[in-house]
């Protein structure tokens, strides 16, 4: 499976710059290792010393956040869009 | 036609409208909750008065005192509305990227604006507040964000008015900012309606937010992490600014005249009609259009409106 993973600003000078960069995977863990592995600029910043996601991180797949989904265990599918960014508050 | 001894007793008791003929499924009906028929202009007129009435219970807060509160604008006006009333003197520390007429309604309710970075979004103007207020003991800091009293304010509130005027309902959905509507509600609808979905909406303010040097620069509110949050949502959905203003203007096309981030929360209550087979959402409607009408967000070109949108904080 190929997605579409949009790089938050926070994350890019680790991505070349890039925005958006395509990674395989099946699941979210998956894709979030891949991205790791392309990318080791990104290591520790997503995920814990136990591979769960870093708290301040969001990670949606079509919009969804996938803490409220099944978390890394979350399936992509072909042409999905991953988008990470950082927990923000408002009111 | 009672009279009101004051203004501040107009706070709550907002409308449902229903908004069906916009919904995508004819088997899932969508109503709105206004929360802009409050007097100050929006939902945080009900944690504003509660917050202050809870300080005031507490003995924190004396005549003439002296508050200071970090916002992305309608907690500011609430409480500035109610600091006036009550002759207390507030500060408000506000991200410098929100609408003018944000700005306006502070001050004419006579509130200082102490102004954070924009590019730090609401996170910025939080932290600058905490260290003020560190600095200034004598001031004080309801800070919303962990404050018991406004979630409590939805939960003996907002939660029971929605469920004593739509007991059919199935599904919440609300934005996403202090957390307090979706806590204090989404609370109130799970013990008296065990089945009813929670969603949360969100706009994409990280994406938009660009002053974050990192992810150790994001924040969760701790009423969120104390009142359970992530095990009371069912759902989280992140809504762009054209979405938003789509949604936005669509509601003006059935005379719902409302801010941006009410078009968000009606976008993900759109997108929930859509996912079920039948039921009643209800969605919360943070404010009016009143505080939007310098965006042109509804009559501009609609790029142009989203561009401009994706610098504004309008959560």
């Amino acid at each position: 499976m190929s997605v579409e993973v949009r790089i938050p600003t926070v994350l890019r000078s680790a991505s070349a710059g890039q925005a958006v960069v395509s990674v395989d995977g099946s699941t979210i863990g998956e894709v979030l290792g891949m991205l790791q592995d392309a990318y080791p600029g990104v290591r520790g910043q997503l995920l814990t010393d136990e591979g769960r996601l870093h708290r301040f991180v969001n990670v949606y797949v079509n919009d969804d956040d996938v803490r409220y989904l099944d978390k890394l265990d979350t399936k992509v599918n072909d042409g999905d869009v991953v988008s990470i960014l950082p927990a923000v508050a408002g009111g | 036609m009672a009279v009101y001894p004051s203004i501040l007793d107009l706070i709550g008791n907002t409308p449902l409208v229903d908004v069906s003929v916009l919904s995508p499924n004819p088997q899932a009906q969508i109503l709105v909750k206004l929360e802009g028929q409050n007097p100050g202009g929006s939902v945080k007129d009900r944690p504003a008065l509660a917050m202050i009435e809870d300080a005031e219970k507490q003995g924190l807060l004396l005549p003439g005192a002296t508050l200071i509160e970090p916002s992305s604008g309608n907690t500011g006006i609430g409480l500035a509305m109610v600091c006036r009333v009550k002759g207390y003197h507030l500060k408000v520390v506000l991200p410098s990227n929100v609408s003018v007429e944000r700005r306006q309604l502070l001050e004419l309710w006579g509130a200082e604006i102490i102004e954070s970075p924009g590019a730090e979004g609401s996170n910025g103007a939080v932290r600058l507040a905490r260290r003020i207020a560190a600095e200034h003991p004598e001031w004080v800091f309801l800070y919303q964000y962990g404050n018991p009293a406004n979630p409590r304010a939805h939960y003996e509130g907002t939660g029971p008015e929605i469920f004593r005027d739509c007991p059919e309902i199935t599904h919440l959905v609300a934005g996403l900012g202090t957390s307090g509507t979706l806590l204090g509600v989404g609370t109130y609808l799970k013990e008296h309606k065990p089945d009813v979905q929670i969603w949360a909406v969100e706009p994409p303010s990280g994406e938009m937010v660009d002053g974050l040097r990192n992810f150790d620069d994001g924040y969760i509110p701790p009423i969120f992490l104390d009142g359970g949050g992530e095990h009371l949502l069912d759902r989280k959905t992140v809504v762009g600014p054209r979405d938003s203003i789509l949604w936005t203007r669509h509601l003006a096309d059935v005379g719902i005249f409302a801010g941006l981030s009410t078009g968000a929360a009606m976008a993900g209550a759109v997108k929930c009609a859509s996912a079920i087979d039948s039921g009643v959402i209800v969605f919360v409607s943070a404010d009016g259009g009143w505080k939007y009408l310098s965006t042109n967000a509804w009559t501009g070109d609609l790029d142009d409106v989203v561009e401009r949108a994706k610098s504004l904080i309008y959560f």
